[in-house]
C-alpha cells in the first residue's frame, strides 16, 4: 500500500468573499500524498494551512481545482457522501480536542465506531483509549480531564476504525511543551504501528523536522515542495 | 446503520441534554404550555357540558325527543334501560274559556317526576310574588300563565272551561324551564295534569300534538341511549338540540367560548414564542456538537433525524407531565365551580388529554424544528473555524412552518377561525411593528451613547452592537409582555364592557300585544306609575312566501330549526335609525333619500333563509304582499334584552299595516304591583316577565370571569418562561462578557450599572411597544370580534413600562449575578 497516492490536489484555490472583495486563501496547490507519509505543513498565521487540511480532509469544497482522496474526487460528493468517506478513511486531530462535553473518555471514541456501524464499539474504544494510556479514565468527561489527556483521547478517537490518513491540524498548539512532546510521540508511535497517512499542519519546526517532508505555505501558495 | 441506533442515540442524547440543563428551558416551556391548554380544554369541556347542563333546563331535560304521535315505550323502556329517567308532556293548541271570554291556549299535559331539569314557579296571585315549586297541577286543577290569566280576566280560585272539563285555576304559572322558543310566538300556557287528558274529549284523529320524551341522566347513561336512537328507526322521532333556545342564551355562550377560546389560545401562542426563544439558543449552543458530528462521518440525516427524535421524546415526556398537571389542576375546577351550578360537576372526558399532547408536540415540533432544521447544514469545516455558521435556513421557511403551526394550534384549539385569525395576524402584525420599532429605537439610541455616563453607554454600546439580537430579545420580550397584558388588563376591560351590556337594571318584563290607540297611553301609565321613560316599538306580523320572487317551499330548508323559523310568523318592525345594540355586518343602514321598500335582516336569519343584501324578500302581512329588497344585515345583541327584531323595515314600508306595539324596562321587584294597574288599565296588553332569562345569562358570566382567571395562572406561567427564554438567549455572550471585564479590571458595580442600563434600556422598549401592540389587539378584538364598545386604557402603557423594566431588569440581573460569583477564568478557560 506505501506507495500510491493517497491525496492528490490539483489547482487547488480558496476564495470567499468579503465586504472588501474578494479573498484569496489558497491559489493554485499542486500535492500529492502518498500513503504511509508523514507530511508536515507549515507557514506562517494566514498563510491557509488550516483552510488547506480543511479541503484535503473534505471538510470544505475548494472554489478551484480538485481533490482526489483515497482516488475519489470530493468535488463529486455531496456533503453526506463526504462525511461517509470522512466516517470510513479519515481521522482527525485538532488544536482544542473537539471532544463532545456531554459524553464520556469511552462515549467520545465510541462515536465514529457506531457512526460508521462497528460491530463492538465499546470493546474497540476501550482498546484505542488503552493504548493511549487512558485505561483507567474511560468514564471521565472531558472537563474532567487535563489538556494532555484530552489530546490523548482525541488521538484514539482518531485512530479508531483504522483510517487510511489522518489529519492534525496543531495537535500540540493547545498544550506545554513536555506534554506536547508525549503526545507528539504518541501520534508518531501509532502511526508508525498502524502505518496511516499522517498530515500534519504546524506551526512547531521540531515537529515538522520529523515529518517524512514539509509543505510550506505562504500568502496561499506553496513554495518549494521539499523532500525530506 | 443498524435501525435503532438514532432512536437509542436520541435517547441518550436527550439524557445527557437533561443533565447538562440544556433542555430545561424548552421542557419548562412545553409543560406550561400542555398544562394550560390541558387545563383549558378539560376546563372548557366541562364547562361546556356545565352550562349545557343548565342549558338544558330550558327543553325539561338532557335530551328531548318530539314526535306528532305518541312515542311508544320502546323508548320508555330503552331509556330505563340506559339508565335515564324520563317524563311524558304533550302540548296542543285549544281554547280556554270562561263564560266571558275565550281564548286560544297553548295546553300542555304533565306528569311527575316532570320536570326533569330546572323548576317551576309559580304566584298565588297575579303578579304576586313567585316562588320555585315542585308540585304539579292536581286532578281538575289548572294552572295559568299571567298572559291566560290578563286576557281571560280571571283571578286564582276562578273556574275555566278546556275541552269537556272545568278547572278551577289554583296557581299562576310564572316560569317553566321548558318553555323555549319565541317569547312572543307561543299562545298564553295552560297547565294541567296528564291524567285529566282523557276526559277533556280534546284529543281527536288528526289532531296536531306534540309529544315530548324528556330524559335526564348521566353522560354514559345520555350516550349509551343516543347509541339506540342511532340503530333505531325513528323517523317520526325528532331529538331536540338545547341550542334552539332563547337567543339571548344563545348569543351569551357564544360569547362565553370566544373568551375561552382567547384565553387557550394566547397560551398556546405564548408557548409556542417560548419554544422558539428557547430551541434557537439550543440550536447555537449545539452548532460545534454538530460539526464535530459531522466531521466523524455522520449524516445530515443522521444529525436531523437524531435531533427531532430527542424533541419527539421530550414532547412525549413534558406533555405527559403538562397532561398530568392539567389533570390535576382542573379538579381545583370542580370545587370552584360547585357554588356555582347547580347539581354535580360532569366530570371531565379524555379528550383534551389527547388533544394537550399532540398540541404539545405540534407546538414543539413546529416551532423547534425550523431551527433544528440549522443543525443539519452545520459545516464540518467549523471543527477548524469556529466562525462558519449553518447556512441560514430561508428565513421565509423557517417562519412559515412555525406560523402554519401556529396558525393549526390556534384554529384547532378555538374551533373559530375569526377569532383565531384575528388574534394571529394580531401577533403577527406586533411582531413585525415590534421588530420594525426596536430595531429603530436600538439605532436612535446608539448615538446617544456619547452623552451619558460609562454605564450607560456600555449598555448602550452592547444593545447596539447586537442589534439583531437585542431586537429579537425585544420582539420576544415584547411579544410576552403583550399577551400578558391582553391578558390580564384588556380582558378585565373586555369582560366589564360585556357585563355593562346588561347592567343591573337591565329590562326584566316586555310588554306585548299593545293597542295603538293605547299607545301613548301605556307610555304615560309607565312614566308616571313606575317613573320608567321607555320606547315603544310598533310590529306587525308576516309570513315570508317568497324570496327573489320564487315562492318559499319549506321543503328546501333542513328539518328542525331552519324550517321552523322559515314556516313560522316573524315579527316586523320598522325603523328610522339603527338600535344602538345592533351592527351592520353587511351592506348599510338607510337614509331619508332611500325611498324604495327596504329591509334590514338579522345576519344568522338571513344565513338560514340563504339570502344577502340585494335579494328580495315577500312577507305576506295582513292577507297583502310586502315586497322589498335586502339592504343590509345585521348583529343584533340579543343578550341586551332590549326588543329586537330579525327583519327590520324602512319607515313607510310597513307603516300602514295593523301594528301592536311592544316595549321592554326594567322593574324592581318591590314594584311588580303596578302590573297588575296597568293589566287592568290596558286589558289587551299583556307582561311577559324575562327575570329568570337575565339571572341565567348573568350565571354564565361569572362563571365565564372565574374560568379565565383561573387559566390566566398558567398563562402567566408561560409568559414568564417566554421572558426567561428571551433573556437566556444573550445570556452566554454576556456571561463571557462579563467574565472578561472582570478579568480587565471592572468592578462589579460598574458591571451592575451597565448591565442595568442595558436591560433597563431593552425593558423601556420592549415594555412600551408592548403597551401600544396590547391596547391596539384589545381594540381590534372588541370592535371585529366581540362586538363589545372597549376604550383604550392608555394607562396600559405605563403597565406596559413598568411591567417591562421591572421584569426584564430583575429576570435579567438574576441571570448575570451568578456569572459574576464564578472567578472569570472558569467562564473564560
Amino acid at each position: 500500500m506505501k506507495g500510491t497516492t493517497i491525496v492528490r490536489a490539483e489547482s487547488l484555490g480558496k476564495r470567499v468573499s468579503s465586504p472588501a472583495g474578494t479573498l484569496t486563501i489558497l491559489d493554485d496547490i499542486h500535492l500529492e500524498i502518498h500513503a504511509g507519509e508523514v507530511v508536515a505543513v507549515v507557514g506562517v498565521s494566514g498563510s491557509g494551512k488550516s483552510t488547506l487540511l480543511g479541503l484535503l480532509a473534505g471538510l470544505d469544497l475548494p472554489t478551484d481545482g480538485r481533490v482526489l482522496l483515497t482516488d475519489v474526487d470530493l468535488n463529486m460528493l455531496d456533503e453526506d457522501g463526504r462525511a461517509r468517506l470522512r466516517g470510513e478513511r479519515v481521522g482527525f486531530v485538532f488544536q482544542s480536542f473537539q471532544l463532545l462535553a456531554s459524553l464520556t473518555a469511552l462515549e467520545n471514541v465510541m462515536l465514529p465506531l457506531e457512526l460508521a456501524n462497528h460491530a463492538d464499539p465499546a470493546a474497540e474504544a476501550r482498546e484505542q483509549l488503552a493504548h493511549v494510556g487512558l485505561a483507567e479514565r474511560l468514564g471521565h468527561y472531558p472537563n474532567q480531564l487535563s489538556g494532555g489527556e484530552q489530546q490523548r483521547v482525541a488521538i484514539a478517537r482518531a485512530f479508531a476504525g483504522n483510517p487510511s490518513i489522518l489529519f492534525g491540524d496543531e495537535p500540540t498548539g493547545n498544550l506545554d511543551q513536555k506534554t506536547a512532546r508525549q503526545v507528539m510521540d504518541l501520534l508518531f508511535k501509532l502511526n508508525e504501528e498502524r502505518g496511516t497517512t499522517l498530515v500534519l499542519v504546524t506551526h512547531d519546526m521540531s515537529i515538522a523536522e520529523r515529518c517524512d517532508r514539509t509543505l510550506t505555505l505562504e500568502g496561499g501558495r506553496m513554495v518549494t515542495p521539499k523532500a525530506a | 446503520m443498524i435501525a435503532d441506533w438514532p432512536l437509542r442515540w436520541s435517547w441518550q442524547a436527550l439524557k445527557r441534554d437533561w443533565q447538562a440543563g440544556e433542555l430545561r428551558l424548552i421542557a419548562g416551556a412545553l409543560i406550561i404550555a400542555v398544562s394550560a391548554t390541558t387545563t383549558v380544554g378539560f376546563f372548557t369541556d366541562r364547562i361546556n357540558r356545565a352550562l349545557a347542563g343548565q342549558a338544558s333546563e330550558l327543553i325539561g331535560g338532557d335530551l328531548v325527543l318530539t314526535s306528532r304521535d305518541e312515542i311508544g315505550a320502546g323508548y320508555r323502556n330503552a331509556a330505563e334501560e340506559s339508565g335515564l329517567v324520563h317524563a311524558d308532556t304533550l302540548a296542543f293548541r285549544s281554547a280556554a274559556s270562561t263564560d266571558i271570554a275565550l281564548e286560544m291556549t297553548e295546553l300542555k299535559a304533565v306528569a311527575s317526576p316532570y320536570p326533569l331539569r330546572g323548576e317551576l314557579r309559580v304566584s298565588d296571585q297575579l303578579f304576586g310574588e313567585e316562588y320555585v315549586t315542585t308540585d304539579l297541577p292536581g286532578r281538575g286543577e289548572a294552572w295559568l300563565d299571567t298572559r291566560l290569566m290578563q286576557q281571560l280576566g280571571i283571578e286564582t280560585g276562578d273556574v275555566v272551561n278546556i275541552g269537556a272539563l272545568t278547572f278551577t285555576v289554583t296557581q299562576v304559572l310564572t316560569y317553566e324551564p321548558d318553555r323555549g322558543g319565541d317569547l312572543f310566538n307561543i299562545a298564553p300556557r295552560a297547565m294541567i295534569h296528564m291524567d285529566d287528558i282523557p276526559a277533556t274529549q280534546l284529543l281527536q284523529p288528526g289532531s296536531r300534538v306534540t309529544w315530548r320524551l324528556l330524559l335526564a341522566g348521566d353522560l354514559t347513561a345520555k350516550e349509551d341511549f343516543r347509541r339506540w336512537l342511532a340503530n333505531t328507526d325513528s323517523d317520526d322521532i325528532r331529538v331536540e338540540d338545547i341550542r334552539e333556545g332563547r337567543p339571548e342564551l344563545r348569543t351569551a355562550l357564544e360569547r362565553a367560548e370566544q373568551f375561552l377560546s382567547l384565553a387557550a389560545t394566547v397560551s398556546v401562542a405564548l408557548a409556542g414564542l417560548a419554544v422558539a426563544l428557547a430551541a434557537r439558543r439550543y440550536t447555537i449552543r449545539h452548532l460545534d456538537y454538530c460539526a464535530i458530528l459531522r466531521c466523524l462521518g455522520a449524516s445530515q440525516r443522521f444529525v436531523f433525524s437524531t435531533f427531532t427524535l430527542q424533541l419527539v421524546w421530550l414532547g412525549l415526556i413534558a406533555g405527559g407531565i403538562g397532561v398530568g398537571i392539567g389533570w390535576l389542576a382542573q379538579h381545583g375546577l370542580a370545587l370552584l365551580l360547585a357554588g356555582l351550578i347547580a347539581g354535580e360537576v360532569p366530570g371531565a372526558s379524555p379528550v383534551p388529554a389527547v388533544t394537550g399532547l399532540a398540541i404539545g408536540l405540534i407546538t414543539l415540533l413546529g416551532f423547534a424544528l425550523p431551527q433544528i432544521q440549522q443543525l443539519r447544514n452545520v459545516p464540518p469545516g467549523r471543527v477548524l473555524r469556529r466562525d462558519l455558521g449553518p447556512i441560514p435556513a430561508s428565513q421565509i421557511s423557517v417562519y412559515a412552518i412555525a406560523i402554519a403551526a401556529l396558525a393549526a394550534l390556534l384554529v384547532w384549539q378555538s374551533g373559530d377561525i375569526k377569532l383565531s385569525s384575528f388574534t394571529l395576524l394580531g401577533l403577527l402584525g406586533a411582531g413585525a411593528i415590534l421588530a420594525v420599532s426596536a430595531w429603530l429605537l436600538i439605532h436612535l439610541l446608539s448615538h446617544l451613547r456619547t452623552r451619558v455616563g460609562v454605564a450607560w453607554r456600555f449598555g448602550l454600546a452592547n444593545i447596539a452592537r447586537r442589534a439583531a439580537g437585542s431586537t429579537a430579545q425585544v420582539v420576544g420580550i415584547g411579544l410576552g409582555l403583550t399577551l400578558m397584558l391582553i391578558l390580564t388588563v384588556v380582558r378585565s376591560d373586555l369582560i366589564a364592557g360585556w357585563q355593562e351590556r346588561i347592567p343591573d337594571d337591565a329590562p326584566n318584563y316586555f310588554l306585548i300585544n299593545i293597542q295603538p290607540d293605547e299607545a301613548a297611553g301605556v307610555a304615560a301609565f309607565l312614566r308616571t306609575g313606575a317613573g320608567i321613560d321607555t320606547k315603544l316599538v310598533p310590529m306587525v306580523r308576516g309570513r315570508v312566501t317568497a324570496i327573489n320572487g320564487e315562492p318559499v317551499n319549506l321543503e328546501d330548508y333542513p328539518d328542525g330549526r331552519p324550517r321552523r323559523l322559515i314556516s313560522r310568523e316573524f315579527n316586523l318592525s320598522w325603523a328610522n335609525t339603527l338600535q344602538e345594540d345592533n351592527r351592520i355586518v353587511a351592506g348599510r343602514w338607510w337614509t331619508d333619500e332611500d325611498e324604495q321598500p327596504l329591509w334590514s335582516v338579522e345576519e344568522e336569519i338571513a344565513g338560514i333563509m340563504g339570502v344577502g343584501v340585494g335579494d328580495e324578500l315577500t312577507y305576506s302581512v295582513a292577507d297583502q304582499e310586502v315586497t322589498a329588497t335586502i339592504h343590509n344585515l345585521r348583529w343584533v345583541e340579543w343578550d341586551s334584552f332590549n326588543v329586537n327584531f330579525f327583519v327590520v323595515a324602512n319607515p313607510g314600508v310597513l307603516d300602514n299595516y295593523p301594528a301592536t306595539y311592544i316595549t321592554s324596562f326594567y322593574l324592581p321587584a318591590k314594584q311588580r304591583g303596578a302590573l297588575n294597574q296597568l293589566a287592568r288599565q290596558f286589558p289587551s296588553a299583556t307582561v311577559i316577565d324575562v327575570d329568570t332569562l337575565l339571572i341565567q345569562v348573568r350565571r354564565i358570566m361569572d362563571q365565564v370571569v372565574l374560568t379565565i382567571g383561573y387559566v390566566f395562572g398558567f398563562t402567566l406561567l408561560a409568559g414568564i418562561i417566554v421572558l426567561l427564554a428571551a433573556l437566556q438567549s444573550t445570556h452566554d455572550e454576556r456571561r463571557y462578557e462579563t467574565a472578561l471585564l472582570t478579568a480587565l479590571g471592572a468592578k462589579r458595580a460598574q458591571i451592575l450599572r451597565g448591565l442595568a442600563a442595558e436591560f433597563t434600556t431593552i425593558g423601556i422598549v420592549a415594555g412600551v411597544l408592548a403597551g401600544i401592540a396590547a391596547s391596539l389587539t384589545g381594540w381590534l378584538l372588541s370592535e371585529y370580534v366581540f362586538q363589545i364598545p372597549y376604550a383604550i386604557d392608555w394607562r396600559i402603557w405605563v403597565y406596559g413600562l413598568v411591567a417591562g423594566i421591572g421584569v426584564v431588569l430583575i429576570a435579567g440581573l438574576a441571570g448575570t449575578w451568578k456569572v459574576m460569583r464564578h472567578s472569570p477564568l472558569e467562564v473564560l478557560r
